[in-house]
């Protein structure tokens, strides 16, 4: 904060805000349910963003970084892709189902 | 000696790039999907070649040469089986149409 | 790198994510998404996060993004989820999602100075651990009931994805990739790059216990491998009630368990490792969990089973 107006750090962190706040916007307006995956996703990194700029910030001992929100965040990542996956599937499954019925008949689905 | 080396590093690096600036150009401007991969992988590969060139004098040693060159070599059949499926996608996709 | 690389990567991420909210057609967000999670990488290694930024490329842009491209193939014509907002209350939305991104950005803003870290504590008993990686330690060593818990996440997942096939097909093979032959291009692929793949993720699993790198990276490109064989159709997918894999997906959350108990056993608490052997049982723990991760991530994205060949 010394020499410019925002440290890199300070700038990934208001990014990571703004990634919350699109995810959570597209969470709310887009019908689509694989869209609102996406968004959630979105919302998500923005999360795991904003945990590794404060670990960023608790630069220390040596480290370009404090290494426990790092760990923290690679496990986010992992059980992240797992909800997704187990989402995705699930979307899957509705669309057979849905597809199946016999008068699938049904107004436009993506807008 | 190492401005030798630097300056090697900046005229190649800066070569890779124009490459790269002149893929996407391409990847932008041409009229279809044929074109463009076209433009994309011969110009992409290019500019990642030179980068890599460019790189290899400032590395502390001879393996992590190596392993920028590997990382070139990947690139280079990833680019060009994944740009042989785009193009078959588009090719069916033309003729179902 | 400099504030210039952290601004560009600012408007790259926002100007892709908008994108990705607001493109009509699904597969466009999908290709964008995975274009999202490669930035993310980059962004990662700006905040001098590696281990992060390798997970990231690998999972969040990689498996990620050839899941939900199948996922978007397959859908076709789903039924939308909620009405389509009239302008009123897409206004409204976009207020109140901005008061929210303002007010988080308010708090970093304010976030105390200098910041608290746990940096010092993580590196004082690293040797005690034989790593050089305090990431991996962190994971572990420090943290390790998180990770056990993680891959039990992961199974969890995994047979959440499996009971969604039909019933018929339980434990039978998840779906082929293609109906007909695939592209010479896909088999070439397939034939070449697992070699390379196979080494690379040996050196990402044992450059982990002291550089950037690990076992979640490792796994995930040998899964990466394995689906690309199976898209080829090079190698079929498994049986999902085949006691091979059944066995390899239980293998490391047992290793973990066992040695967490004998933990216990060694009079230290539940997985705490005798110092003398803390390396050694650190990269048996990860080499079993590998296993197991490879074959969860891979068969969640192969999907449930939905075909009955032997």
């Amino acid at each position: 904060m010394t020499h410019s107006l925002v440290s890199a750090a300070t700038l990934l962190g208001l990014c990571a805000c703004g990634m919350v706040g699109i995810g959570l916007y597209g969470l709310i307006v887009r019908p689509d349910a694989l869209r609102k995956l996406l968004s959630f996703n979105i919302l998500g990194s923005g999360v795991f963003l904003l945990f590794g700029v404060i670990g960023r910030r608790g630069a220390a001992a040596g480290l370009e970084g404090d290494p426990v929100p790092q760990a923290i965040v690679i496990t986010g990542i992992v059980v992240a892709f797992s909800a997704t996956a187990l989402a995705a599937t699930l979307l899957v499954k509705i669309s057979d189902a849905e597809n199946a019925l016999p008068d699938a008949g049904r107004e436009e689905d993506e807008a | 000696m190492s401005l030798v080396a630097d300056l090697f590093t900046v005229a190649t690096v800066s070569a890779g790039v124009f490459f790269y600036f002149a893929g996407t150009v391409g990847l932008l401007r041409f009229p279809d999907t044929l074109t463009r991969l076209h433009a994309l992988t011969k110009a992409d590969n290019l500019g990642l070649g030179l980068v890599v060139l460019g790189l290899l004098p400032q590395l502390a040693g001879f393996w992590a040469g190596m392993k920028l060159v590997v990382i070139w070599g990947l690139v280079q059949i990833a680019s060009a089986g994944t740009s042989q499926l785009l193009a078959g996608l588009a090719k069916r996709q033309e003729s179902g149409e | 790198m400099s504030e210039p690389f952290a601004l560009l990567l600012t408007v790259l991420v926002l100007l892709t994510a908008g994108w990705i909210v607001t493109v009509r057609e699904r597969r466009a967000a999908v290709l964008g998404f995975i274009a999202y999670g490669l930035l993310l990488a980059l962004v990662w290694i700006r905040l001098a996060a590696v281990d992060v930024a390798l997970t990231e490329a690998a999972i969040g842009g990689g498996a990620t993004g050839v899941l939900l491209l199948r996922v978007a193939a397959r859908l076709g014509d789903l039924r939308p989820m909620s009405a389509q907002p009239g302008r009123m209350l897409k206004w409204l939305a976009g207020l109140v999602c901005a008061g929210v991104s303002l007010a988080l950005m308010a708090l970093v803003l304010a976030l105390p100075d200098p910041a608290p870290s746990l940096a010092g504590a993580a590196m004082e008993p690293l040797a005690r651990t034989g790593l050089g990686n305090p990431v991996t330690a962190v994971l572990l060593a420090y943290r390790a009931l998180d990770t056990f818990l993680e891959i039990i996440v992961l199974l969890l997942a995994l047979i959440g994805v499996w009971s969604l096939g039909p019933d018929r097909f339980w434990g039978g093979r998840p779906a082929a990739w293609y109906e007909g032959t695939p592209s010479s291009a896909l088999t070439f692929l397939a034939r070449v790059l697992p070699p390379f793949g196979i080494v690379i993720a040996g050196y990402l699993f044992w450059i982990g216990a002291d550089e950037p790198g690990g076992k979640f990276q490792a796994s995930t490109l040998l899964a990466a491998m394995w689906l690309l064989t199976m898209m080829a159709g090079l190698v079929a997918a498994p049986r999902t009630g085949s006691p091979a894999l059944r066995g390899a997906l239980a293998f490391g959350p047992l290793v973990f368990l066992v040695v967490g108990l004998a933990g216990i056993g060694w009079g230290e608490g539940f997985l705490a490792y005798p110092d003398r052997f803390a390396k050694p049982l650190i990269l048996l723990i990860e080499a079993a969990l590998a296993v197991s991760i490879v074959a969860a991530l891979a068969l969640m994205v192969a999907g449930p089973a939905e075909r009955n060949t032997p």
